[in-house]
């Protein structure tokens, strides 16, 4: 495709995308350098939103792109937080080492789980996965090293090691959710645009016609399976670092690590990369002016991702896309041809 | 000796419970290749009916079963007919999404409703009730009930699938909708009605959990987990074999639970997955398409 004889090449960006690549490349700057001015508070709930934007992103790859309905992956969430107290607690490693660790444990735990989950199909996948999820929280209320079923805290010699001081130790917390926000997107944007994305992309939208293309659509679905543990797990681990404490039912939450992370995908737009970013911040959006409501909240939020689901099911982001050709990542593939400068615009 | 047995007879008759949550489970998936994962809330619901029946009605929680049945089965009915006909499709996410929000609706609203607080059905002298059928061997009238109904509803289904105008319209829809659409079935009806002996089917379960186990507005996706677990065991498509299923998975608990309590739904879980492993297609796959 890129040989020196090809009369064409392969164009991925649009007007629009290099519009809002040079907007999120500005607004990750902008983040980046957010603790100089802005308050504890704010930096927690923004570590809070990129740990969001990040796990979104990852179900979305699973479930938009490669069709894998997962509503287990609080399986992984909560297996990076137990690796990484069982790693600093008990084999005294350095907590940002285990971090590390506990993605390639979960990436490595995930490859027996696949194994047997990939025999369930469609709908059976969805309700498999969140057994795993359970015999995972199960497990951990057995572990009497690390607190049973009433969870553990982080022993504060261990989170010294990370900061000499608080101030310092919540910094280095935004700035690895950030990174880990911005490593996600951007391994999935750089995923899309490669030829496996294309694959992808032609599973997303017909998985048959995909197969009789050639993808070996099995092996792609296990790699990307594997891959969205691993980095589900790392997130997993930050957030436990973060909070410093774990139990069996917060880490392996349903409502908090699936539930929320499938509305917001639904809602910002399955199946592009923009969505969950999107859905993210209208997730937090409402949950700041609504959160004093309670359970009512998730009631309503159900309502509107089914409502969402039966009238739009591309999500905002979709309709956004769909009426104004909006394109926020560089992501389209547009064939130009040397010779004479005809363009051949497709998906 | 004699205390494995009873372990093991515990077991047998806490699976017709799950048998039941297995078979509502198999029958809508069957006839329409939809899982509802707001399965487990509903059942959840019908022992909050109960509750209410009981409560304002004054009568046998077992009598209950007469009022909430009906009730669930017109909820069942208009629920597929208002929301889940409009997500069925080639496309898996619409349903599986539908229902995971449904689930999330439900739970929250019976938390609003009910609050978090415990409940349990007053049944009388039923409740401890038991009998001697061996030395040493005692099995409680309830979980009698339990299983006996189990093979009842079971059984009802098997003769309404195969031996009424009704399941022959449920198995023609199934095997070719659009057929039977020409044939002169009215698919979204035939689906509403689906639903409708469904959700009849769970009332019966979740009037025994009520009588049974406390409950409180969270335990329902731990009950869709043990039905969805039954009918893999038990094979895809079998009706029976959600029964075996459900046994398997009762007798797995119990053996878990005897050895450690922390074990009892670990044990459950292991046992499928063991299954799983080593046999996919289930125990009693379905032979004719």
């Amino acid at each position: 495709m890129s040989g020196m004889t090809a009369p064409f090449k392969v164009e991925h960006a649009t007007r629009s995308s290099r519009i809002g690549s040079a907007a999120l490349a500005i607004t990750v700057i902008v983040l980046a350098v957010l603790p100089a001015f802005a308050g504890r508070d704010d930096l927690r709930l923004c570590s809070e939103i990129f740990v969001y934007i990040a796990l979104a992103s990852l179900w979305n790859l699973l479930a938009g792109y490669a069709g894998l309905v997962s509503v287990g992956q609080q399986a992984y969430v909560g297996l990076g937080g137990y690796i990484l107290f069982a790693c600093a607690i008990l084999a005294g490693i350095h907590p940002l080492a285990a971090v590390a660790l506990a993605g390639l444990v979960s990436a490595a735990v995930a490859v027996p789980v696949a194994g047997l989950m990939f025999r369930l199909r469609g709908h059976y996948f969805a309700i498999g996965t969140w057994v795993i999820a359970e015999v995972f929280r199960l497990m951990a209320a057995q572990v009497s090293a690390l607190g049973g079923g009433s969870g553990i805290s982080l022993p504060a010699q261990i989170v010294i090691t990370m900061a000499p001081s608080r101030q310092l130790r919540e910094f280095e917390m935004y700035w690895l959710a950030l990174a880990l926000a911005v490593a996600v997107c951007g391994a999935i944007v750089l995923l899309l645009r490669s030829r496996y994305g294309l694959a992808l992309t032609a599973i997303r939208d017909n998985e048959l016609a995909a197969r009789s293309n050639g993808v070996d659509v099995r092996r792609l679905k296990l790699a990307i399976y594997i891959a969205t543990a691993f980095a589900t797990g790392i997130i997993g681990a930050l957030i436990f670092l973060q909070k410093l404490r774990i139990s069996p039912d917060t880490a392996f939450s349903v409502n908090d690590w699936t539930a929320y992370v499938i509305f917001i995908t639904v809602i910002g737009g399955i199946g592009r990369v923009e969505g969950p970013i999107i859905g993210t911040l209208v997730f937090f959006l409402l949950r700041q002016s609504l959160a004093d409501l309670g359970s009512l909240y998730l009631l309503m939020l159900g309502a509107v991702a089914i409502a969402i689901m039966l009238l739009a099911p591309k999500g905002i982001w979709g309709v956004l896309a769909g009426r104004f050709g909006w394109q926020l990542l560089p992501l389209a593939r547009r064939l130009r041809f040397s010779a004479d400068g005809r363009t051949n615009p497709s998906a | 000796m004699m205390e494995w047995v009873n372990v093991i007879i515990q077991g047998v008759l806490i699976g017709g419970l799950y048998a039941m949550f297995a078979a509502g489970l198999a029958l809508i998936f069957g006839v329409m290749r939809l899982v509802n994962i707001a399965h487990g809330d509903l059942i959840v619901v019908a022992a909050y009916l109960a509750l209410i029946v009981t409560g304002a009605v004054g009568v046998n929680p077992l009598a209950a079963i007469l009022i909430v049945a009906p009730v669930m089965a017109a909820i069942g009915y208009v629920l597929q007919r208002a929301l889940l006909n409009w997500t069925l499709g080639d496309d898996l996410l619409p349903p599986l999404l539908v229902t995971f929000g449904l689930s999330v609706i439900i739970q929250n609203g019976l938390l609003e409703l009910f609050t978090a607080d415990s409940r349990r059905l007053a049944a009388g002298a039923i409740e401890v009730a038991s009998f001697p059928v061996a030395e040493g061997i005692w099995i409680g009238v309830l979980p009698f009930i339990q299983l006996v109904a189990a093979i009842a509803v079971i059984g009802g289904l098997q003769v309404l699938f195969y031996s009424r105008p009704l399941g022959r319209a449920f198995r023609a829809t199934a095997d070719d909708p659009s057929v039977a659409q020409l044939m002169g079935l009215d698919n979204r009806h035939v689906f509403a009605l689906a639903m409708a002996v469904s959700l009849a089917v769970i009332a019966v379960a979740g009037v025994l959990i009520a009588i049974r186990t406390n409950f409180d507005p969270a335990i329902g996706p731990a009950r869709l987990i043990f039905g969805f677990e039954a009918v893999i065991i038990g094979g895809l498509g079998s009706l029976w074999g959600t029964l075996a299923g459900g046994i398997i998975l009762g007798v797995s608990q119990a053996i878990g639970a005897h050895i450690d309590p922390g074990w009892q739904q670990l044990a459950g879980h292991l046992a499928f997955l063991a299954i799983l492993a080593v046999r996919p297609q289930g125990l009693f796959p379905r032979i004719q398409g």
